[in-house]
């Protein structure tokens, strides 16, 4: 099975070789899976300073009670174009930038299955943005009933139909983005890697992909929908015509619980694949792992209106989403239990990537936590909308994809350049972090818990002292992010600390076969598998 | 299992990524400036539109031109081949969960908003307080709502057109399979006749939409703008006929390709993936039949 004849057609491709193209040829019309994934990476980091200065505007106004800075009305626009362009911008495409990196070295493939799409998926997100970005110098100025753009209110916003029309393009690139990964997954395995070899950051993606797939159509309907209540006369969302607005909440979750997991579940698989290298042990209950991604995937589906316990629903609605919702915590106890359990007895060295995963086991496991207070309906009719769940989604979101995020850029980073990035810096760069924004989230649970609203730019002279906190730790949290970009570009341009294939010396898995930097195409000819050489070659039953 | 294979293929550079993500941003963008044209006032966002439109036609030419003289010169293997069927699938299967998402708010409607505005469990307050004398009822009674939006309106049966349409749609799912089967079994001029069928049946079924959507907004009153029922009943069709016109033009491209000799015995993925198009549109109408018009 692992000796089928597999070699490269060179006449087939030649004009490929990258020797002979030019910038434009290289970044603007590639097929290539690496370039694509770069240029991924690059796009969401840059959204992830513009979404940031978004935050910092909100920050500084919300550092003292009374209106210190900003119009109200923009307050609204930058919480709704934060929110809209971290999760569009900055968290959903870093990790496809990911994907497309690893998936194809992990599997043992030359590239993406369909790369000419890819390409086409990445190149649609910068005009999504500019459309969407644009809003905000026009006329009548952005959107700002928030990211969730529920009705009456985000019908009276004049840019409805730019930020409509900038998620349909979003929809569509994550669309063909997903269809990619899977078709790769399915198909472009090396002889040998069963599913149940995969590495679990491959295991996680394939999920995810199905989850884009069925959720992000769903949101094109509702905003569809948006879009023809405002322009075409239709009343979906008009009691007077026998619609219902809540009616927009249902599409929207549907669409936006599982939305949440398609941004933490590769997260989960990153930190899978981190902390077996750096606890030098292979991981906990790997086939434990899958089912327990798989199973939260399935419980998203049904669970999507814990969002909305305040709004009115039926009696039976609050109870069956209550308990469907705590439900998830069961397999996500597993996928912590498991990280621990991997760690327990390991060999442990603590290098940045190791620092921020075990960060994310922690935080992200508070952020859990107070999900589950959210989803008990009693106590939701008091947190909802309050910056309780504020704290819980940072928690998740922030420590949670972001941290995953980050632990995957310095855990790969070195193979994707070929040098080492700084491990000071790198350090100096965790550390901030994992203190501001404790300093930055913590104090809101208090806040919300007390009462204060979310997207409100004034407050109450009671929640004074916290929110100054928080607003210190969100700039200084900022601020050290600039370390973070100190660290890439010193890595790519300067460093000369050259970087072994392995890189980690407990690193296993086929991406670690091949060169740092890898060649072109990652594997031109399949590779032949010896199970050792995979981090879970010999599965047990 | 998906994954033994020959050789590898990666496919050559190409323009037409990045052309498609222009045309579909000036097509947006212009929709969207039109859109927010005050009424009267001119507005290069028609233009704009236009433009990107013609463009994602030339686009949609042009890099599937390129993928057939590719697929002709026999460049793709069976890799390929299996990753182009996965890619078909899965967009179907998305293109299932947009319609879902207009069948979810039918029955939500139906079953929720417009029973609760009459006052029926949940809605009791509602009912009492804001439209006390609106009785829940779907169809011309009240599937406008409490304010009766539209005003006075009438359904389309299901008898008429809609049956016809249903036979059509039906029978031209047979002449497809009929064609696919002639096709397997080399017989050209089969598939030729039996495809061309189909397209002349989807293509009445366009016609007798087109028919029954005219008869609506003059003799029945019933428009976009009639309530609930009128924008569930022509943003569900409207779709379907959007995806239907798709399929006929797909369709049709197919046949030329078929008289130009394209396709194989076993090579004729273009084919099978506008044949599953094709399924598609005749199951959601099935749905649509029930839902819409029947029930
Ligand atoms: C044990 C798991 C989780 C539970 C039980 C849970 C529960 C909840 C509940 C009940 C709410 C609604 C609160 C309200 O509006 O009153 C909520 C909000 C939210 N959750 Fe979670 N959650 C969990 C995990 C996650 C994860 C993993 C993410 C993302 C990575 C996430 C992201 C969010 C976001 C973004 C919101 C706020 C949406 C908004 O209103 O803007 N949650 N969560
Ligand atoms: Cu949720």
């Amino acid at each position: 099975m692992a000796q089928a004849a597999t070699h490269d057609h060179h006449d087939e491709h030649h004009d490929e070789h990258h020797e002979h193209q030019n910038f434009f040829q290289r970044w603007v019309m590639s097929t290539n899976h690496k370039d694509i994934g770069t240029l991924y990476l690059v796009f969401s980091l840059l959204m992830f300073f513009i979404g940031g200065s978004f935050a910092m505007v909100i920050r500084a106004e919300l550092f003292k009670p009374g209106m210190q800075l900003v119009q109200p009305y923009f307050f609204n626009e930058m919480t709704t174009m934060h929110a809209l362009v971290m999760i569009f911008g900055a968290v959903m495409p870093a990790f496809v930038g990911l994907g497309n990196w690893m998936i194809p070295m992990m599997v043992g493939a030359p590239d993406m299955a369909l790369p000419r799409m890819n390409n086409l998926s990445f190149w649609i997100l910068p005009f999504a943005f500019a459309l969407m970005l644009s809003t905000l110098f026009l006329p009548g100025g952005g959107p700002a009933g928030g990211w969730t753009m529920y009705p009456p209110l985000s019908l009276q916003s004049a840019s409805l139909a730019y930020v409509v029309f900038a998620v349909h393009l979003m929809g569509i690139s994550s669309i063909m983005g997903a269809i990619n990964i899977i078709a790769t997954i399915l198909n472009m395995r090396a002889p040998g890697m069963d599913l149940l070899k995969m590495p679990v950051f491959v295991w996680s993606w394939l999920i995810t992909a199905f989850l884009l797939i069925a959720v992000m159509p769903v949101l094109a309907g509702a905003v569809t929908m948006l879009l023809t209540d405002k322009y075409f006369n239709t009343h979906f969302f008009d009691a007077a015509g026998g619609g219902d607005p809540v009616l927009f909440q249902h599409v929207f979750w549907f669409f936006g619980h599982p939305e949440v997991y398609i941004m933490i579940l590769p997260a989960f698989g990153i930190i899978s694949e981190i902390i077996p290298t750096f606890a030098r042990k292979p991981i906990f209950g790997y086939k434990a792992m899958v089912f327990a991604i798989a199973s939260i995937a399935f419980l998203s589906f049904i669970v999507w209106a814990h969002h909305m316990f305040a709004v009115g629903l039926p009696l039976g609605a609050e109870i069956f989403f209550m308990y469907a919702t705590m439900l998830i915590a069961v397999p996500t106890g597993v996928k912590v239990f498991n990280w621990v359990a991997t760690m327990w007895g390991g060999s442990m060295t603590f290098e940045t990537p190791m620092l921020f995963a075990v960060a994310f086991v922690i935080l992200f496991t508070i952020g859990g936590f107070s999900g589950l207070m959210l989803a008990l309906v009693p106590a939701d009719f008091a947190y909802h909308d309050t910056y309780f769940v504020v704290a819980h989604f940072h928690y998740v979101l922030v420590t949670g994809a972001i941290f995953a995020i980050m632990a995957a850029t310095y855990y790969w980073i070195p193979k994707w350049t070929g040098h080492m990035y700084s491990e000071f810096w790198g350090k100096v760069h965790f550390w901030n972090s994992v203190v501001w924004v404790n300093v930055l989230f913590f104090p809101q649970h208090f806040l919300g818990l007390a009462g204060m609203p979310r997207r409100i730019p004034d407050y109450n002279v009671a929640f004074a002292n916290f929110n100054m906190i928080s607003s210190i730790g969100g700039f200084l949290f900022g601020a050290s992010q600039l370390i973070f970009l100190g660290v890439i570009i010193h890595c790519v341009w300067f460093s000369k600390k050259k970087a072994t294939d392995r890189v980690w010396e407990g690193a296993k898995g086929l991406e670690w076969t091949l060169s740092s930097p890898p060649p072109h195409h990652s594997f031109s000819v399949a590779p032949v598998i010896h199970d050792e050489e995979l981090a879970h070659g010999h599965v047990e039953d | 299992m998906g994954q033994q294979q020959d050789i590898y293929y990666v496919p050559s550079k190409s323009q037409w990524p990045i052309v498609a993500a222009v045309v579909m941003f000036l097509t947006v963008f212009g929709a969207a400036h039109w859109l927010n044209a005050e009424p009267g006032e001119s507005s290069f966002g028609k233009t704009l539109l236009l433009i990107g439109f013609i463009g994602i036609l030339l686009m949609f030419f042009g890099w599937f031109r390129s993928v057939i003289h590719e697929s002709m010169a026999g460049r793709y293997n069976s890799q390929v081949d299996r990753s182009f069927r996965m890619g078909m699938m899965w967009f179907i299967f998305s293109e299932v969960m947009f319609f879902g998402a207009f069948f979810g708010a039918l029955f939500y409607i139906r079953m929720f908003s417009v029973p609760w505005l009459g006052g029926y469990g949940h809605g009791v307050l509602t009912h009492q307080f804001l439209w006390s004398d609106y009785a829940a009822s779907w169809g011309s009674g009240g599937g406008n709502g409490p304010a009766h939006v539209g005003g006075s309106f009438e359904t389309v049966g299901p008898w008429g057109l809609p049956l016809l349409n249903t036979l059509i749609l039906l029978s031209s799912s047979v002449t497809v399979t009929i064609a696919h089967h002639a096709l397997k079994a080399g017989h050209r001029g089969k598939v030729l006749l039996f495809l061309g069928f189909t397209v002349l049946l989807g293509a009445s079924f366009l016609y007798c939409q087109a028919h029954e959507y005219m008869e609506a907004y003059k003799d029945l009153n019933l428009t976009l703008g009639t309530g609930v029922y009128g924008c569930t009943f022509f943003m569900l069709t409207g779709f379907h006929g959007l995806h239907v016109t798709l399929g006929t033009i797909m369709l049709a491209i197919i046949w030329l390709r078929v008289l130009a000799g394209h396709f194989s015995k076993d090579h004729h993925f273009g084919f099978e993936a506008v044949a599953w198009y094709w399924h598609f549109v005749d199951v959601v109408w099935l749905g649509l039949f029930m839902f819409v018009y029947i029930l």
